[in-house]
C-alpha cells in the first residue's frame, strides 16, 4: 500500500498551567509528547495505556477537538493541522468519534432522531423532511435499533442502546475513520461484546478504519490489527496484535500483559508488579519515562530517552534493551 | 446475521408501549406540567390575578380616588368588599388598578434581568480569556455597587426627562423597569456562565463539535437549552424581588406618583394605621405574597416540564 489513510507525525500536546494576575505560564502538562503512527485504510489500530497516559488526548487531537501544540496530522494526503473554518468542517465528514460515556455523550433535551440527524442538517445531507427521516431510520437499523426509537429521548435507553445511538450519530456523515474513545469501558461485560461485534460488523460492511482507544487489553487484542502502547505521553511499543501479545519487546508492555487475567484457575504465570505510580506528567523523569518503575532499568535509561526504533517486520519499540 | 446486530431484547422490552403516546414536544411538556400540582395551582392563581387586574376595573366601576370621609378605615362591607383607607377610598378598586402596574413591573423587570443576564453569562461562558474576565469584572462591579442610593440617583436624574417624553405613567414605568432589571441581572449572568463552563466540556457538546457544528449552533441547540433550569427559577425569584423593589421606591417617594396606587404604595400607606385598620395592609400584602408564591411554583413546574429527563 502507498500512503496510509492517517499519518500522525510527532504529535505534541502540552496543556499550560497558568496562575496569577497576568496569567503567567507556571507549568505545562506534557499530555502527548511526540507521538507518531500511521493507520491504513480498513485497519484497526488499538491504542492502550494507563489512565492519564495521553491516549484520549491523542484521539481528540487527530480530530482537532483539541488543538495540538505541534506536530502534523495527514489524512488522505491532506494536512489536517493546517485546515481551518470550512475545510475543517468538511473534514468532519471523513473523521468521527465515539465516546466512552454513553450517558454524557447524548444531549438529554434532543430526541434520538434529532441527535442522529444533526449531522445531516449541518452538512445539508438530506433534501426534504422525508429523505431526512428515511436516512435516520436507515442509520438506526444499521446499528440494530428501530424506526420508532427516533422520537424518544436518550434517557429512555439502556447504556448499550445509547452507545448504539452514538455510533449511529458518527455514521451519519459516512466517515472513513472513526476514533473510538474507550467505547465499551462504561458498559456491562455482556453488552461490551454486542457493541464490539457491532463495530466489527460495521467495519466490514462500510469499510471503516478505527483508531481504537482502550485500557482493556483483551478487548484491544480482539478488535485490533495493530496495537500501540502508550506510557506518559509517548508510544513505547507498536506491533501487530499477534506479535505484541505473543512476545512483547518493552518491559512496560510485558508488565501490562502479565496483568491480564486468564480465565483458568489452574494457570500459573509470573506476574510483573510495577512499583509506584505513574510519574507526574508535569515533570516526567529524565531519560526513558519508564525507568523509575522498570524492573530492568540500566544506567543508560536514566540519561538517554530511547527512540521508537524499527525492529523489523513492522515491530517498533522504544527500549535500550533491544540494542 | 446479514447486517445488523440487534440490541438486547430485554432492554427493548423494558419500555413497553412508549412509542404509542409520543406526540409533540409541547404536548409532552404540558403533560408533565399538569402532574405538578402546585405549579398548576400557581398558574391558575396567577392567571386569575392577571385576569382580575385586566378585566376587574371594567366590572367594579368604583373610582379609585373617590374620597368619602364618612366611610374611612372601614372593614369589609357590601359597598366596599375589601374595606376602605383613611380617605374612604375603595380598596378593591385601588387594588385592581394598582395590580396592573405591580404585576407588569415585576414581569417586565424579570424579563430584562433574565435576557441581559443570559446574554452576558453566555458570552462570558463561551469565550475564554479576556472577554470572560472583563464581563465577570463588570458583573462583580455591579454586584458591589450600593444599589439603593444609585437607584435613587438614576431615577432622580432621569425622571423628569422621561416624564416629558412619554407621560408620567409610561415614563416612570420604563424607568423603574429598566432600573430594577438593570440591577438584577448579575446573579443570572453568573448562573449561566457557570452552567456554560461545565456544559462546554460535556461529551455531547464535543460530539456536536466533531460533527462540524458552528459555535452559534453549539450554544443555541446544546448548551443554552441545558442551562436554563436554574435560570427559570432565578427568574421567578426576580419577579418577586422586582415587585418588592417597586414598593420600596414608592415608599421613598421615587416610584410612581403618589396618586397611583401600586400594591407596594398601598402597603406603605397602610403601615401607620395597622392598629385600627389591619385589613388595609393585609390586602396588598396578601396579594404580593400570593403572586410571588404562585410565580415561584410556576417556575418550579416550568423547569421540570421542560426537562425531558423528568419522568412523572
Amino acid at each position: 500500500m502507498g500512503e496510509p489513510l492517517l499519518r500522525v507525525e510527532n504529535l505534541v500536546k502540552h496543556f499550560t498551567l497558568k496562575a496569577g494576575l497576568l496569567s503567567a505560564e507556571v507549568d505545562r502538562v506534557r499530555a502527548v509528547d511526540g507521538v507518531s503512527f500511521t493507520i491504513d485504510a480498513g485497519e484497526t489500530l488499538g491504542l492502550v495505556g494507563e489512565s492519564g497516559c495521553g491516549k484520549s488526548t491523542t484521539g481528540r487531537c487527530v480530530l482537532r477537538l483539541i488543538e495540538p501544540t505541534s506536530g502534523e496530522i495527514w489524512f488522505e494526503g491532506r494536512n489536517v493541522t493546517a485546515l481551518d473554518g470550512a475545510g475543517l468542517r468538511r473534514m468532519c465528514r471523513d473523521m468521527q468519534i465515539i465516546f466512552q460515556d454513553p450517558y454524557a455523550s447524548l444531549n438529554p433535551r434532543m430526541t434520538v432522531g434529532a441527535i442522529i440527524g444533526e449531522a445531516l442538517v449541518i452538512h445539508k445531507l438530506a433534501r426534504g423532511r422525508r429523505e431526512f427521516e428515511e436516512r435516520i431510520v436507515q442509520l438506526l437499523e444499521t446499528v440494530g435499533l428501530h424506526a420508532e426509537h427516533m422520537r424518544r429521548y436518550p434517557h429512555e435507553f439502556s447504556g448499550g442502546q445509547r452507545q448504539r445511538i452514538g455510533i449511529a450519530r458518527a455514521l451519519a456523515v459516512s466517515p472513513k475513520l472513526i476514533v473510538c474513545d474507550e467505547p465499551v469501558s462504561a458498559l456491562d461485560v455482556s453488552i461490551q461484546a454486542q457493541v464490539i461485534n457491532l463495530l466489527e460488523d460495521l467495519q466490514e460492511r462500510l469499510n471503516l478504519t478505527y483508531l481504537f482507544i482502550a485500557h482493556d487489553l483483551s478487548v484491544v487484542e480482539h478488535i485490533s490489527d495493530r496495537v500501540a502502547v502508550m506510557y506518559l505521553g509517548r508510544i513505547v511499543e507498536l506491533a501487530s496484535a499477534r506479535d505484541l501479545y505473543a512476545s512483547p519487546k518493552h518491559p512496560y508492555t510485558e508488565a501490562l500483559l502479565s496483568a491480564v487475567p486468564i480465565p483458568d484457575p489452574a494457570a500459573k504465570r509470573r506476574r510483573i508488579v510495577l512499583e509506584g505510580d505513574v510519574p507526574n506528567p508535569i515533570r516526567p523523569p529524565a531519560g526513558c519515562h519508564f525507568h523509575p518503575r522498570c524492573p530492568r532499568a540500566m544506567a543508560r535509561c536514566r540519561q538517554e530517552a530511547p527512540l521508537l526504533r524499527d525492529l523489523g517486520s513492522g515491530r517498533m519499540a522504544a527500549c535500550h534493551l533491544n540494542d | 446475521m446479514a447486517g445488523s446486530t440487534p440490541a438486547s431484547p430485554t432492554a427493548d422490552a423494558a419500555l413497553p408501549g412508549l412509542a404509542a403516546r409520543r406526540t409533540s414536544l409541547g404536548l409532552e411538556a404540558w403533560r408533565r406540567f399538569r402532574r405538578h400540582r402546585l405549579a398548576l395551582a400557581g398558574a391558575l392563581i396567577l392567571g386569575l390575578m392577571i385576569l382580575a387586574v385586566l378585566l376587574g376595573p371594567l366590572a367594579w366601576r368604583v373610582p379609585i380616588n373617590e374620597i368619602d370621609f364618612a366611610a374611612k378605615l372601614q372593614g369589609s362591607s357590601l359597598a366596599h368588599p375589601l374595606g376602605t383607607d383613611d380617605l374612604g377610598q375603595d380598596l378593591l378598586a385601588r387594588m385592581l388598578y394598582g395590580g396592573r402596574l405591580s404585576l407588569a413591573v415585576g414581569l417586565a423587570a424579570m424579563i430584562i434581568a433574565v435576557v441581559v443576564g443570559v446574554i452576558i453569562g453566555a458570552i462570558a461562558g463561551i469565550s475564554r480569556g479576556s472577554v470572560d474576565a472583563a464581563l465577570m469584572w463588570l458583573t462583580d462591579l455591579f454586584l458591589s455597587l450600593p444599589q439603593l442610593p444609585l437607584l435613587l440617583l438614576i431615577i432622580y436624574l432621569f425622571r423628569d426627562a422621561l416624564r416629558a417624553l412619554a407621560g408620567p405613567e409610561v415614563g416612570m414605568f420604563v424607568l423603574i423597569v429598566a432600573v430594577i432589571g438593570g440591577f438584577r441581572w448579575m446573579p443570572v449572568a453568573r448562573l449561566v456562565r457557570a452552567q456554560f463552563l461545565s456544559l462546554r466540556e460535556k461529551e455531547f457538546v464535543e460530539a456536536a463539535r466533531a460533527l462540524g457544528a458552528t459555535p452559534l449552533r453549539l450554544v443555541a441547540r446544546h448548551i443554552l437549552p441545558n442551562s436554563l433550569g436554574p435560570v427559570i427559577v432565578a427568574g421567578t425569584i426576580d419577579v418577586a424581588a422586582a415587585i418588592i423593589a417597586e414598593s420600596t421606591l414608592s415608599f421613598l417617594g421615587l416610584g410612581f406618583p403618589p396618586d397611583i396606587p401600586t400594591w407596594g404604595r398601598i402597603l406603605y400607606d397602610a403601615k401607620d394605621h395597622l392598629d385600627v385598620a389591619p385589613h388595609w395592609a393585609v390586602v396588598p400584602g396578601g396579594a404580593i405574597f400570593l403572586a410571588v408564591l404562585s410565580i415561584n411554583y410556576l417556575g418550579d413546574g416550568l423547569r421540570d416540564a421542560l426537562d425531558p429527563r423528568k419522568v412523572m
